[in-house]
């Protein structure tokens, strides 16, 4: 009588293909570029700076730096913010129940754009700008949050609705600050900087951005199964037991703090929130338990390979976010047609 | 038979000063299915909604096994009543199995996934059920009456002791209805403690023990189905006539009542 389920899984060449993903494309990275170093020299850089070899160096120093201190921190920057934002569209698609919305839906990066026009603007130094764009990448979504508070609880609607508010405010504020400026250097630093770019990621920069993101991407990760509650709407997931204000709170705390630490470092990347998740359900099913370290993996190895062609396309890097969305504006449109709107 | 869930005095209204029902008094004991008729706008869904503890009443009290249901945290309230909604499509297509398995969320803390047992358990509701060949199918894609079903198994895993229902059979045909009323009827001769709302006085014949009709402002009339289920109080219910009319043998008798319209 007793009949054994066995439930649909994924099967683990999938995992296997993820997992390799980012790990080849960082790899990769470290071997390509328009410094040209051979590819025998790369390895023995990494082989004495990693794994204790001496290799009797037959490279500039400079080889070295870019391989160590620009190629590897930018590539490793680059699969961590694809990661987060991927996560974060996942977990924001999963709490607003529609596969649509973006990690910037509450206005993040709209808060940060201006923040860091302010610092660009006054000329004060990178740390500051990028701690301004952070402030105000948080200041932001809490505004929206707090409009959106209402009866003690949040609706998914107002939540939209206020960020849509928020966002068009710190717009606005941006195209005053854009028109203020000084336009034969700081409108252009500021038209750059709102472009998303990884180009001047250090090893620092690195060791700032992985706590925060690190830790929030955690906390989405272990609050995955209840995404999948919360996507069947608020009543359904009350009934079922879940604190629907604390969990919608957790989401979007670990959420910002992921999109505004990614904006602060490399200004403003869009539709990778978007496209990858949207992808990654696709390929392994609607199920968070699963789709949440997909989209992990998924979105470092995107990002960190779109980043390579900007960096190898053309003489001149194209900026990040020029190519994300180039690129992510039909992805999104095939994945529409394909999907029919339906994501069954 | 002991004393499952009592409302003493209830009123409860959207805005202060203006109440959707008042006064509201009902018992209901152990392995009892009420039924509760009323025309539209007459705020059923919305006692369900306070039963289930979504909206706070105005003045009065649930209690559920003789503790106010204000001192249950979320996750017991969760654990002692289940609530089927009415029908609704989910925004991502996921297996009906994680569906059920959703039930056992009031089980697990904030950070934990279901567990082996979990998914067991799951299953087994669904094979109790008779649709367990669903397991793999897509929620989104499968029958509103199966939905339904896929719903109350849901509501299984989280081992209530009172399952409420809104509207079980709106939506759908004829073959769904009498899937959904004979699984809650076996769930209600299996000892389940049940309250629904429905459009259907004639379901009331079918499922239920007691029946209470609410009205414009709170409850009319309430009692065991054979007392209550007139021609008169329907009538005075609906605000319409109704007529109640048997058919078949003697211990195979069928009543079914229908608005007088013409």
């Amino acid at each position: 009588m007793e009949k054994e389920f066995i439930e649909k899984k994924l099967p683990r060449w999938k995992w296997v293909v993820m997992i390799l993903f980012p790990l080849v494309l960082v790899v990769a990275s470290l071997f390509l570029g328009r410094y040209v170093i051979p590819a025998k020299q790369v390895v023995q850089i990494l082989a004495n700076k990693f794994f204790g070899f001496n290799f009797i160096p037959t490279w500039t120093s400079s080889a070295e730096t870019v391989v160590i201190q620009v190629r590897l921190p930018r590539a490793i920057m680059g699969g961590l913010i694809g990661a987060g934002l991927s996560m974060s569209g996942a977990a924001f698609q999963g709490m607003f129940q529609n596969p649509l919305v973006s990690p910037y839906i509450l206005g993040v990066s709209a808060g940060a754009s201006f923040g860091a026009a302010v610092g660009l603007v006054l000329e004060l130094p990178a740390l500051v700008v990028q701690g301004l764009a952070f402030g105000f990448g948080i200041l932001a979504v809490g505004i929206a949050y707090f409009l959106a508070h209402i009866y003690k609880t949040t609706p998914i609607l107002m939540l939209v609705l206020s960020g849509m508010v928020v966002s068009t405010f710190f717009q606005s504020m941006l195209s005053l600050i854009k028109f203020i400026a000084d336009d034969e250097e700081k409108l252009p630093a500021i038209t750059f900087w709102l472009m998303g770019s990884l180009g001047s990621i250090k090893v620092k920069d690195l060791a700032i951005a992985i706590i925060p993101i690190g830790l929030s991407m955690l906390v989405i990760y272990l609050v995955r199964w209840r995404l999948n509650v919360l996507s069947m709407g608020d009543k359904e997931s009350r009934s079922l037991g879940v604190n629907n204000e604390l969990i919608k709170a957790i989401i979007i705390i670990a959420t910002t703090v992921i999109t505004s630490t990614a904006v602060a470092f490399s200004g403003i990347i869009g539709w990778v929130g978007q496209v990858i998740p949207h992808f990654c359900r696709m390929i392994v099913g609607p199920d968070h338990r699963v789709l949440i370290p997909a989209t992990l993996l998924v979105g470092a190895g995107y990002l960190i390979l779109i980043d390579n062609f900007c960096r190898l396309l053309t003489a001149t890097e194209i900026p990040l976010g020029i190519l994300t969305a180039v690129i992510g504006a039909p992805v999104f449109a095939y994945l529409l047609r394909r999907t029919k709107g339906g994501w069954n | 038979m002991s004393q499952k869930l009592r409302i003493k005095d209830a009123s409860f209204g959207y805005s202060p000063h203006k109440n959707v029902w008042q006064d509201i008094n009902i018992e209901v004991n152990e392995g009892d299915c009420l039924c509760l008729l009323g025309p539209n706008g007459s705020g059923k869904t919305t006692l369900l909604n306070c039963i289930n503890g979504t909206f706070p009443l105005n003045q009065g009290s649930i209690s559920i096994n003789g503790r106010n249901i204000k001192t249950y945290s979320i996750t017991d309230l969760a654990k002692t009543i289940g609530i089927v909604f009415q029908d609704h499509t989910a925004p991502f297509p996921y297996s009906s199995l994680e569906v059920v398995r959703m039930g056992r969320t009031p089980y697990l803390g904030m950070f934990e996934t279901p567990s082996r047992a979990d998914t067991a358990l799951a299953y087994s509701m669904m094979e109790m059920l008779g649709i367990a060949e669903l397991a793999n199918n897509s929620y989104t894609q499968i029958s509103g009456g199966e939905r339904q079903l896929v719903l109350i198994a849901r509501t299984l895993c989280q081992e209530p002791e009172i399952i409420l229902f809104d509207e079980p059979t709106s939506h759908l045909d004829f073959k769904n209805q009498a899937m959904v009323l004979r699984t809650i009827r076996k769930l209600s001769e299996n000892g389940m403690t049940i309250v629904m709302t429905s459009h259907f006085p004639n379901h009331v014949w079918k499922i239920g023990t007691h029946v209470a009709m609410l009205g414009n402002s709170g409850i009319v009339v309430q009692g065991p189905v054979d007392d209550v289920m007139t021609e008169e109080n329907l009538s005075e219910t609906y605000r319409v006539e109704v007529k109640i009319y048997e058919s078949g043998m003697d211990n195979n008798k069928v009543r079914y009542c229908e608005p007088n319209f013409v």
